[in-house]
């Protein structure tokens, strides 16, 4: 489904994504884990389309097209999903109008009429009740005043109204209290399909109790230095990064 | 002899040719304030660019330019204004027609709404209600630099007037629409006239529309008395043609513990002026100026707003935000007088503003002068595009980048209306802001209103 290809971007010229290949497949959940600053934001928003950072090297395939050219709306489309680490407020952008034009921009997409106002009320209350959010919420501008557990809870709120293919969910987990944590994982297990994949951006082995990863990485430095299975998540949250500095410094 | 006495001239002509014939038609009152406000206005002239607060607004070409004077209105011209019935969807207001700033109607002037309030004609009023319309009418209407405002008061013959006496509720707003309609080019002068005696409460929605593209200049004074205890909202919405220029002064005089509202929202037009006092005449009075205005081509938006706290424990806020585009330019002046007697003022002062495009000007400058030393006052002014973070957050759910602007500036835009009282309006002003920020909202879409009558010119 998605493969990125020795990637290296810049930003202000300075270089954050160091050369990063990585491959993910239907089905898969991969875990992105990796101190603050070692470049897991950057990588994630370039692939849902930023243009803050500037690729100077590598390439991203997406289901067999080049992501790369891509404008973020048409990834959108074609399945991918940021979950953003600090979800952007919107005043004066109510959320159900800003979910019915995304809804109908990814319908024109598939070549479907807009949805009918029943129909999309219908959608809305099911994927609240998924994600649990409250109604009050989806009846503001979109994250406006919203807590930081209530920005996140709302990232998977979107994402179950949009269905994605390719998820990445950047630190959806932390600002989430404990019964909030474990209700966005289900959300997104329950948005799981076999055609569907998912990354997830942590720093905490317990989000990874509910969602298991097929795949663990480390990513320092701009770089992915070491790729295990989920086992790696519960050793790096016993030992921290120190170690793995080394065995990098080593090298 | 330079421009500027140029125009003083003519208009000194004006007057000679004219005064008899205005005060055939006017009211003994209204007329005996004319020769002194236009001895005032000869000595003020029209302001040009070295009035500080006129800076930016380029009114001599709109003053110079010749115009059908047109101070009487024929009868004509009340059959075409009683013709207009227009509505707000599911707006339930009281409306009624001015033309070219006079108040015609067929039958009668003047009426009694359902509730005590009076609505009509001023120049009937001033005879009708003199006692009324003398204790107020040139009394908030007082600016010492501004040559604007005498000379509405010496060639003003008619306009609006409110009055609601003490202790009367207002059930429904009271809607005007303002049509300006003429086959040559012209200068309305209107003088509003609206009293709102304590305990009571009364929402005014103005809609400004031009129905035939001549040449305008609108130079209208509106006075607001608001009385001990009452609310006043006022709600214009300003959808003009090019070739129209728009000057509106507003004067708001509040008693104790009032509350009032001015609102101005420019869709469109020419060339806009529009200057707002809000005077806080007793304790615990409240005021609230907002502003809207998106500007494209050449357009010139420009609101000078003063807000003077006389007396203690009053609280204010201005909100004036702005979209510009293309060449167009604004500006926003926002002075806030704090008296010295004007302990625990709360005063607060917003203006953002929006470049679309690198040509696109904004003059922004708020001015305080606080004499008061409890005093909580902030101001703010903002200068910037589209926020590039909330862009992408929108696209990146699949939205294309154009759906995606129009819906920042539509956020951006909202936070005014949505301070509009009456549900019905705001939903009129999204739908309206939403046109116009499509580019949708012909000349002809009218502003507020559904009219019965096709319009002409259309
Ligand atoms: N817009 C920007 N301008 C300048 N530098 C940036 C920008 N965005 C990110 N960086 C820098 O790039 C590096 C990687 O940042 P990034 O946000 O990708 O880290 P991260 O791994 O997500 O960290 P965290 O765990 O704290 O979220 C940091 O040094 C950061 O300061
Ligand atoms: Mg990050």
């Amino acid at each position: 489904m998605l493969q990125i290809k020795d990637l290296k971007a810049t930003i202000e010229g300075k270089e954050i994504l160091k050369g990063i290949s990585l491959e993910v497949k239907e089905g898969e959940i991969h875990a992105i884990m990796g101190p603050n600053g070692s470049g897991k934001s950057t990588l994630a928003a370039v692939l849902a389309g930023r243009e803050f950072a500037k690729i100077t090297h590598g390439s991203v395939k997406y289901m067999g097209k080049d992501l790369l050219e891509m404008s973020p709306e048409e990834r959108s489309k074609e399945g991918i999903f940021l979950g953003f680490q600090y979800p952007i407020e919107i005043p004066g952008v109510s959320m159900v109008n800003f979910m019915k034009t995304a809804i109908n921009e990814h319908r024109k997409h598939r070549g479907e009429d807009p949805i009918s106002a029943s129909d999309f009320l219908k959608i809305m209350r099911e994927k609240k009740a998924l994600v649990e959010i409250d109604s009050a919420l989806t009846s503001r501008s979109v994250n406006e005043g919203f807590s930081g557990g209530e920005k996140k809870r709302n990232e998977i709120f979107q994402m179950a109204m949009l269905e994605p293919k390719l998820s990445i969910l950047d630190e959806t987990d932390s600002g989430l209290d404990i019964d909030a944590l474990r209700v966005v994982a289900n959300g997104v297990n329950k948005l799981k399909r076999d055609d569907s994949a998912t990354i997830v951006i942590t720093h905490y082995q317990r989000l990874l109790d509910y969602i298991v990863p097929d795949v663990v990485h480390v990513l320092f430095d701009g770089k992915i230095v070491k790729t295990a299975g989920k086992e790696l998540a519960i050793e790096l949250e016993e030992k921290g990064y120190d170690w793995i500095k080394k065995e990098v410094d080593s090298e | 002899m330079d421009r500027s006495e140029i125009i003083t001239d003519k208009f000194k002509d004006l007057f000679r040719d004219s005064s008899q014939r205005l005060e055939k038609n006017s009211s003994e009152l209204i007329n005996s304030f004319r020769k002194e406000a236009m001895e005032q206005f000869l000595a003020l002239g029209v302001p040009g660019r070295e009035n500080e607060s006129y800076k930016y607004a380029n009114l001599e070409p709109w003053f110079a330019a010749d115009y059908k004077s047109y101070f009487i209105p024929e009868q004509a011209d009340f059959k075409i204004a009683e013709d207009f019935k227009c509505e707000v969807d599911d707006l339930d207001a009281y409306s009624l027609v001015l033309l070219n700033g006079f108040f015609p109607t067929l039958n009668g002037t003047l009426m009694e709404l359902p509730n005590g309030i009076w609505v009509g004609s001023l120049a009937y009023a001033s005879v009708r209600f003199r006692d009324i319309v003398e204790k107020h009418y040139s009394k908030y209407a007082l600016n010492g630099k501004d040559g604007l405002v005498p000379l509405n008061t010496a060639l003003a013959s008619d306009g609006l007037f409110v009055y609601a006496p003490a202790g009367v509720k207002l059930d429904k707003p009271i809607q005007i629409v303002n049509l300006v309609e003429s086959k040559e080019d012209m200068l309305v002068q209107h003088r509003n006239l609206v009293v709102v005696e304590e305990n009571t409460d009364v929402e005014l929605i103005v809609c400004d529309h031009a129905i035939s593209p001549q040449k305008f200049l609108t130079n209208a004074v509106t006075e607001v008395f608001v009385g001990q205890n009452a609310s006043f909202d006022i709600l214009r919405v300003q959808n003009e043609l090019n070739n129209a220029a728009k000057i509106t002064h507003t004067f708001i005089h509040q008693e104790r513990d009032s509350r009032a509202v001015t609102n101005n929202i420019t869709l469109h037009g020419g060339m806009v002026r529009n200057s707002t006092y809000h005077w806080l005449n007793g304790t615990g009075a409240e005021s609230n100026a907002l502003g809207l205005y998106l500007t494209d081509k050449w357009q010139h938006v420009d609101n000078f707003v003063n807000i003077d706290h006389a007396m203690p424990d009053c609280t204010s806020k201005q909100l004036f935000k702005g979209v510009m585009d293309d060449f167009s330019t604004a500006s926003f002046n926002g002075r806030i007088r704090v008296a010295r007697d004007a302990q625990g003022t709360r005063a607060y002062q917003n203006n953002n503003n929006i470049l679309l495009t690198d040509d696109a000007r904004v003059y922004t400058k708020p001015q305080l002068e606080i004499y008061a030393d409890d005093v909580k006052c902030s101001h703010g002014a903002t200068v910037g595009q589209l926020d590039e973070e909330a862009l992408f957050y929108l696209r990146s759910r699949g939205i294309h980048k154009d759906e995606a602007r129009l819906m920042l500036m539509f956020g951006f835009a909202h936070e005014v209306i949505e301070n509009i009282k009456s549900e019905a309006m705001r939903d009129r002003m999204d739908g309206l802001l939403l046109q116009r920020l499509r580019g949708e909202l012909s000349r002809c879409t009218t502003c507020v209103i559904n009219c019965e009558k096709d319009l002409p010119h259309c």
